[in-house]
């Protein structure tokens, strides 16, 4: 244990640089999801085609092949970059790649939950004069998004767990997982203490996360 | 009373699917006329209603408001459907927000009001529907007749040319079907233009210039109030009246 402690400073670091990856995308596949739903339920054909086959062919591709095009394919192969160190550039075809897989799972639940929504309040809102988008953005996505705070929050843990997918997918952000295999390759830590250390670090990580949206749930629920 | 047509319906068709939901509908509303359209279940009303602010598109004939044809899509129809106002059966209040919000929520970002004007004038609408007090509650707090005078507000906020009641009263207990017909009778008194279907005969004798009967998709007898509980013409009215009255 001492010699895992010894190293803390690392083990934080790892940490940090993964709290970074969840945090960014999150945020991404938040917007994107809320993006991809609004096509999905879209009059215009067209954008409901392209939403949905974007949720299906994403969601149903592992998250290592996702990331993986990313590295190799988009930022090794094509050559396209973000910026000069390598640090930076993997970091954000890594938040590239976990947003655009994560925001499938956002965008799935956020459409679960507009299907709570009783139609009549959709007819409401048209009846009064509000658009289309702003049926969606003053009464359907705002409801939908209370009844689903609980599956999103599940979405955010399984996010968090999934950055490590990162630098097994070629991605080499100096993330938790990262830096254990490191420290495990570089003998300075004891196997079985560390493995504890870092399951045990990202518990602290999610397990507060599943208790708040669990509150929040309840806290914003609608009653009808 | 005035005899400007306001909405004019004529050859109106409309299928769902093989079903001929609408067989030549043609119909008048004047300006500040009420007019009650009863008949039998699956006859019909409700699409009829709902073709009047195009939340259902007709087949064939010509719907017209103020002389305009219906608009067919995008902001023209938005600014349509703003001057027809629509109170359905089941309220449909928006339940993420207070009674005040639902009431604001149009003028606000349809018409563009400033909040306080919004306000103000939703605070009156709401005093007129006699809940005034309620207006910070959410609308899963108040009873059915409540939430349908709130619905009738929120119509009223928006200035509609006119208001398309479908069934107002049938989701509600008898209790409160009254305190809601008392608001409608009024808003008939006060000269608003009225479509409503409603088998309320004490409301139709009460307030409506003109009862429409449908069946089977079509408007088969037209006729004063009066006229049509005491004397229907036809045999399809006659047998349906005998029905509602017997109940
Ligand atoms: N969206 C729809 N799709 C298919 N059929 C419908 C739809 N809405 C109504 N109908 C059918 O159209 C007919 C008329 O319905 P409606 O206008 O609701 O009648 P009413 O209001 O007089 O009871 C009924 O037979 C009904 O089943
Ligand atoms: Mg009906």
């Amino acid at each position: 244990m001492e010699a895992f402690l010894s190293n803390i400073d690392r083990v934080v670091d790892g940490f940090s640089w993964t709290v970074r990856l969840t945090l960014l995308s999150a945020l991404f596949s938040f917007i994107l999801g809320i993006l991809l739903t609004a096509m999905r339920v879209s009059p215009v054909p067209l954008l409901r085609g392209l939403s949905t086959a974007y949720v299906e062919g994403i969601r149903n591709t592992p998250l290592t092949l996702v990331l993986l095009f990313c590295g190799l394919g988009l930022n090794s192969a094509l050559g396209l970059s973000f910026a000069d160190t390598v640090a930076t550039d993997v970091f954000w075809w890594a938040v590239i790649g976990l947003s655009a897989y994560t925001s499938c799972f956002v965008s799935e639940s956020l459409r679960s939950g507009i299907n709570t929504i009783p139609l009549g309040q959709v007819e409401a809102a048209r009846s009064l004069g509000l658009t289309f988008t702003q049926n969606l953005r003053m009464i359907v996505i705002p409801q939908a998004l209370r009844t689903v705070v609980g599956p999103l929050g599940s979405v955010l843990i399984a996010l968090t767990k999934n950055t490590t997918v990162a630098s097994v997918a070629g991605l080499g952000v100096q993330e938790a997982s990262r830096q254990m295999k490191l420290m495990f390759d570089q003998g300075i830590a004891p196997v079985l203490p560390t493995f504890v250390g870092f399951a045990i670090g990202f518990l602290i990580l999610t397990l507060p996360m599943g208790y708040f949206f669990g509150w929040l749930s309840k806290r914003v629920a609608v009653v009808r | 009373m005035t005899s400007t047509p306001l909405v004019v319906l004529e050859n109106v068709n409309k299928h769902f699917g093989d079903l001929h939901v609408l067989r030549d509908i043609n119909l008048t509303v004047n300006s500040g006329e009420v007019v009650v359209v009863i008949g039998p279940s699956g006859s019909g009303k409700s699409t009829l209603c709902r073709t009047i602010n195009r939340l259902e598109t007709i087949d064939s004939g010509e719907i017209r408001l103020d002389d305009q044809p219906l608009p067919a899509e995008g902001r023209a129809l938005a600014r349509l459907r703003s001057d027809v106002g629509m109170v359905f059966q089941s309220f449909n209040l928006f339940a993420h927000k207070t009674v005040l919000q639902n009431v604001t929520l149009g003028p606000m970002k349809v018409l563009r009001k400033p909040r306080g004007e919004a306000e103000a004038h939703a605070m009156e609408l709401l005093d007129r529907v006699r809940i005034g007090n309620q207006a910070q509650k959410y609308p899963a707090q108040l009873s059915g007749g409540q939430q349908q005078r709130v619905a009738i507000a929120r119509a009223l906020a928006m200035s509609p040319k006119v208001i398309l009641f479908d069934e107002p009263t049938s989701a509600l207990d008898p209790e409160m079907v009254q305190e809601v017909l008392d608001v409608m009778t009024d808003l008939a008194k006060d000269g608003m233009t009225m479509v409503v279907v409603t088998h309320e005969m004490g409301f139709a004798r009460r307030a409506a210039n003109r009862v429409v009967f449908m069946a089977d998709g079509e408007i088969v007898e037209e006729n004063t109030p009066d006229e049509f509980f005491t004397n229907p013409r036809s045999e399809r009215a006659q047998d349906f009246l005998s029905k509602i009255l017997t109940h």
